[in-house]
């Protein structure tokens, strides 16, 4: 069951790897002038886009959090209503967070913004697919072991290591090099990126090193 | 200046744009257009007190031809030339808050001496500008009447020059500067601005020429040599510059060949005696060519041979001559800079064992006992130590005799020496016994470290990352420049840990989950007593009447937890403010920031306004913890403080509109010094009271809190008004650090301490430090002082300059000792990390900066920030000494 279950974990997740490659090589060829430097904002909307939609359609498909009741059309309007206000919030506050840490409140508004929303995608979404719209299940997750199954121990995996990516990728930015990548955000989204690849790949080859210490209470 | 841009374009003159090598202060700077050479680093640090120039120069080459010399202007140059000048006056160049007396000090001689005729040569320099750039900027409005008036005494100089000279030889107007103005108005560093000064000949003797569409590139050093030759003086012996040859344009060919193959021979000679490798010199080798194809010419010349052939093989010659003399003065300056490679890595090897003792014995200073002993007695006799001090001293010999360039390690007298070795054998061996005892202790209980891996919180990852990475950022120099930005990220980052950290204890205590029970169970507990602590004023008041109260009190613990949860926010909003308060480093220092947009001069009512707002928020920040008399001195400081700044023009009151003279504001600075010495004389008596009576804490820590109240007070003094809001957010954030993050959190003392240190490097750049010479506010040094008195001066520039750290690690003081009922060894383990946090960085800095000795931005980047490093090692040890006699106390006491 548990390895069954990890190695579904390990498709999905090497399939959200494969699509920001994709998204990352696929536009050059339909869109001349397409770079990933050149055209950074254009990109950051693809990625963005490409990784929701497929994270959407993973949760729909796999099922990971088995919910217990069918619940009625409306409450499910109003839960996806709730996630998008979620989702925006956390934007909001991703930029927020950001401008504290330095980007101009003025000028490059468009860069800040869609920096958060990539963010947003690579941390909120998920946990919105995966917990849904509720708060006290978040701080569980996110809180010392607070894990219950492989897929949220995965999801801690790949937000934490989206966030240190970040974080490390503002690393050169003060350097003098002068390098195309060097211009904000650019090293910070690609850092956030990479950072999220490498969680995706860490998470299910750590769990499954770890399996004989992972003991999943049942809620 | 209408009429200098007139002679520049129409007159006989040749401009150019001189190149300052850094560093750009002024002493520096005129031994550069003076003797020729490069004056290396250390002149920053004696620019203050400069001695006499000893060094073969212009001036004294000038006074042994019998030339008579005269001078008025910056006192510097009496100082560097005693005795040079047949007449002087020299001005204090301190009063940088004065613009006009130093200039008129200068100008009054100027009319009389011109009507004689017993000088060869006047030196004027001139101070104004320099101290408008420093005070207000340069695009400040005094700039301009300022260049005016500058432009009339040049016209007055020419015109009385041009009527002098019908009688006899031509004469020479030389304007140059010895260094430029950076954005900010200040200099030292390396900006274009800083660097790129004017250099202007006017003379008669030059051709009419149509305007030049843009001045030449030359080098400040090149002066020296073009005024040597052009005085008909021998070039002074350490000079690198190259003849400035359109100045010599006018001679004939055979006169300019001679003076550049004078150029050349001296500096082939200053390579010779500075190279071994000297006859492989590209520089060299083409002099040789260069000196036999003259050899040549002159023959021709002297056959009478007056042809086109000749000119042309004349110029020919020439531009071989100049080449060399370009790549004779490259390599020149390029190897100008010696090292003391012996001295330096006695040096380095000191400060690592000290840092690797200190290091060594973390895991014992840490303990609750918090002792920390060094035991010298066993290896002090030990064969170890007696076999390591022989071997030092025959590698000491050996070095000193076979050494063919001066040595300062070896210029010691032996006994010095002598002591130097044994106390690097002495640590050594400490630190091998050191190592020795951890090994037999570590044998038995190896059991325990996986627990303790496990029990590291964020905070302790964070806290040893931000280390590793601040310390491993400074081997490169872009980072060291933006170091401001490594301090930034890493608060920010800590702020951002300790929401966290706060969420999970005030949400967690909801969850009920039996699976959480641990974890909830401790927090639980924490938040108990937290909510303990914070109302530990009315506790009585909560026993007696609980059932009463307890909706109130839930109430107040609800909106506490919601401005405990608020406060990294606020924090951080706080930081992101100041941040752009003050644009520094290097590659954003141009953008606009409000500190800029405060000090120009349209925002006077604005900055008034702020500064009134900053200092009444300081004294409500300072005021709950002192004393009455110590309130009443503080409101008088205060006020003492906005008269001053009203005094000097900087503020305004709102009831003076018009723009009154401006004084030096000596009367108001001194009465506020008062209170900061009456406030800290009353803190100082309640210290010493609390440690001879041996009275309750609570003296001690109001005593503490007094002298922490007087700094602030002087450093509300000494700031420009634009920085109070530093002041204010730095009270500001120590007090809601400590109400509602680090004691409801209880981090322990060691913790504590790195958080401090972090905000307090954060808060040197707020401020508006950077790494670079340029950004410290020497002003600060004259506040209340009639002229520049050394000592004080000094003092107050540093305490100005370094006045974050050192209220936070004043702060830290105030708090550990507060905490001292819940943990009685928390000073001692404070005072040890501050020690560590600075000397991990210093001593790997230096290490950093002996191994990067060669590298390209040694002396623009690497060089200040060693001195600022130096400097705060010194603030941070007097800290230590001010901790440990606070400890001693305690210790006393118990």
């Amino acid at each position: 069951m548990k390895e069954a279950e990890v190695r579904r974990l390990l498709a999905a997740n090497l399939l959200c790897v494969f699509s920001i490659i994709l998204s990352a090589v696929v536009p050059a060829s339909f869109w001349d002038g397409f770079t990933v430097f050149g055209t950074h904002l254009a990109w950051l909307c693809i990625c963005s886009v490409c990784v929701s939609t497929l994270n959407i359609i993973l949760h729909l498909v796999l099922k990971p959090n088995l919910s217990p009741k069918r619940s009625s059309f409306a409450h499910k309007i109003s839960r996806f209503l709730k996630c998008c206000i979620y989702f925006f919030m956390s934007c909001i506050l991703f930029h927020a967070i950001i401008v504290l840490y330095g980007a101009p409140l003025i000028e490059s508004v468009t860069e800040t913004f869609l920096f958060a929303v990539l963010l947003s995608t690579f941390t909120t979404l998920q946990c919105l697919c995966m917990l849904g719209p509720n708060i006290q299940a978040w701080i569980r997750v996110f809180s010392k072991n607070g894990a219950t199954s492989i897929w949220e121990s995965s999801l801690q995996i790949t937000t934490m290591c989206s966030i240190l990516g970040a974080w490390f990728g503002a690393f050169p930015i003060p350097l003098d090099w002068d390098r195309p990548w060097q211009v904000w955000p650019i090293s910070c989204s690609l850092g956030a990126t990479f950072g999220y690849m490498a969680g995706l790949i860490i998470a299910p080859l750590w769990i499954h090193w770890n399996r004989k210490q992972l003991t999943y209470k049942s809620r | 200046m209408p009429y200098t841009t007139q002679v520049v374009e129409k007159g006989t003159s040749y401009s150019f744009i001189a190149e300052a090598k850094p560093p750009t202060v002024t002493m520096p700077r005129i031994k550069a257009l003076m003797t020729g050479s490069i004056p290396g680093f250390i002149d920053v640090i004696v620019n203050l007190n400069s001695p006499a120039l000893l060094d073969d120069n212009l001036i004294w080459q000038a006074k042994t031809a019998g030339k008579r010399i005269i001078f008025y202007g910056d006192d510097t140059w009496v100082k560097l030339f005693p005795k040079h000048f047949v007449e002087y006056d020299g001005t204090t160049s301190f009063f940088v808050s004065d613009f006009t007396e130093v200039d008129d000090n200068v100008t009054r001689h100027l009319d009389r001496v011109l009507k004689r005729e017993d000088w060869d040569l006047l030196i004027l320099h001139y101070l104004g500008l320099d101290h408008i750039g420093h005070m207000t900027g340069p695009n400040s409005s005094l700039v301009g009447p300022k260049l005016r008036e500058m432009d009339n005494i040049l016209k007055k100089i020419h015109i009385s020059l041009l009527s002098k000279e019908e009688a006899s030889l031509p004469n020479l107007l030389v304007v140059c500067g010895d260094h430029g103005m950076s954005e900010t108005g200040s200099h030292g560093g390396s900006s274009d601005g800083e660097v790129h000064t004017p250099l202007l000949f006017i003379s008669s003797a030059f051709e009419k020429r149509s305007p030049l569409t843009q001045p030449g590139f030359v080098q400040q050093t090149d002066l020296a040599s073009t005024l040597a030759v052009g005085l008909g003086l021998p070039i002074s012996r350490n000079s690198v510059g190259n003849l400035i040859l359109p100045v010599v344009g006018g001679k004939t060919m055979r006169e300019q060949l001679r003076f550049v193959h004078l150029n050349g021979f001296q500096l082939s000679r200053l390579l010779q005696e500075n190279t071994p490798a000297y006859e492989k010199d590209p520089g060299y080798e083409h002099f040789k060519i260069a000196e036999k194809s003259h050899g040549n010419w002159i023959k021709l010349y002297l056959e009478g041979n007056n042809s086109e052939i000749l000119l042309n093989l004349g110029k020919k010659v020439l531009k071989q001559y100049l080449d060399a003399l370009k790549t004779l003065s490259s390599s020149l300056s390029k190897q100008v800079a010696q090292y003391d490679v012996y001295s330096m890595m006695v040096g380095t090897v000191i400060i690592m064992e000290v840092l690797l003792l200190l290091l060594l014995s973390l895991p014992k200073a840490l303990s609750s006992q918090a002792e920390f002993e060094v035991s010298l007695s066993p290896p002090l006799f030990s064969l170890l130590f007696y076999l390591m001090c022989l071997m030092l001293c025959a590698v000491h010999v050996i070095v000193c005799t076979s050494a063919e360039s001066s040595c300062y390690f070896c210029s010691m007298s032996w006994l010095t020496a002598v002591g130097v070795m044994m106390l690097i054998s002495a640590l050594m061996c400490s630190i091998l016994s050191a190592i020795a005892k951890i090994f037999e202790n570590s044998r038995p209980p190896l059991k325990n470290p996986v627990v303790s891996s496990s029990s590291w919180s964020e905070i302790d990852v964070l806290i040893l990352a931000g280390t590793i990475g601040h310390v491993l950022s400074l081997g490169a120099s872009s980072f060291i420049e933006e170091e401001h930005q490594t301090w930034y990220f890493l608060i920010n980052t800590l702020c951002l840990v300790l929401c966290q950290e706060l969420c999970r204890n005030n949400f967690l205590l909801k969850e009920c989950d039996p699976q959480h029970s641990t974890t909830v169970k401790q927090n639980f507990d924490s938040i108990g007593e937290a909510s303990e602590c914070k109302n530990i004023d009315i506790p009585a008041a909560c026993n007696s009447k609980l059932g009463k109260a307890s909706s109130s009190t839930e109430f107040i613990k609800r909106s506490d937890k919601w401005i405990s949860l608020a406060s990294p926010w606020i924090i951080l909003i706080c930081c992101r403010l100041l941040r752009s308060l003050n644009q520094t480093g290097v590659q954003w220092a141009h953008l606009p920031d409000f500190g800029h947009w405060l000090t120009s001069s349209e925002q006077k009512s604005e900055l008034s306004f702020l500064a009134a707002v900053s200092l009444l928020m300081i004294f409500f920040l300072v005021q709950r913890r002192c004393s009455l008399v110590s309130k009443i001195a503080m409101v008088l400081g205060l006020l003492g403080v906005y008269s001053y700044r009203a005094a000097i023009g900087n503020v305004i009151f709102p009831w003076q509109h018009d723009s009154k003279d401006i004084s030096k504001g000596i009367t108001e600075a001194r009465f506020v010094y008062v209170f900061v010495l009456g406030i800290v004389f009353t803190g100082t008596k309640d210290l010493l009271k609390s440690q001879v009576i041996s009275a309750d804490s609570s003296v001690k820590s109001t005593g503490l809190w007094e002298v922490y109240s007087g700094l602030v007070l002087l450093a509300a003094l000494l700031f420009r008004p634009h920085n109070l809001p530093v002041l204010v957010f730095c009270l500001l954030i120590q007090t809601m650090m400590t109400k509602y993050i680090w004691r409801p959190l209880k981090f322990d003392a060691a913790q504590i301490t790195i958080m401090h240190y972090w905000f307090g490097q954060a808060f040197f750049y707020f401020q508006g430090n950077s790494n670079g010479i340029a950004t410290v506010d020497v002003s600060a040094g004259f506040v209340g002082l009639e002229s520049y008195v050394e000592i004080p001066a000094i003092f107050l520039t540093a305490f100005a300059t370094y006045a974050g750290p050192l209220l936070w690690a004043i702060h830290l003081l105030c708090y550990l000792s507060s905490e001292v009922s819940r943990n009685s060894a928390a000073v001692g383990h404070g005072c040890f990390c501050y020690a560590l946090m600075r000397s991990i960085p210093v001593a790997i800095y230096i290490v950093l900066v002996t191994s990067l000795r060669y590298h390209l931005f040694i002396w623009s980047v690497f060089s200040p920030k060693l001195l600022y490093e130096g400097v705060h090692v010194f603030i941070t040890a007097a800290i230590c000494l001010f901790f440990t006699a606070m400890d001693q106390n305690h210790s006393h006491k118990s």
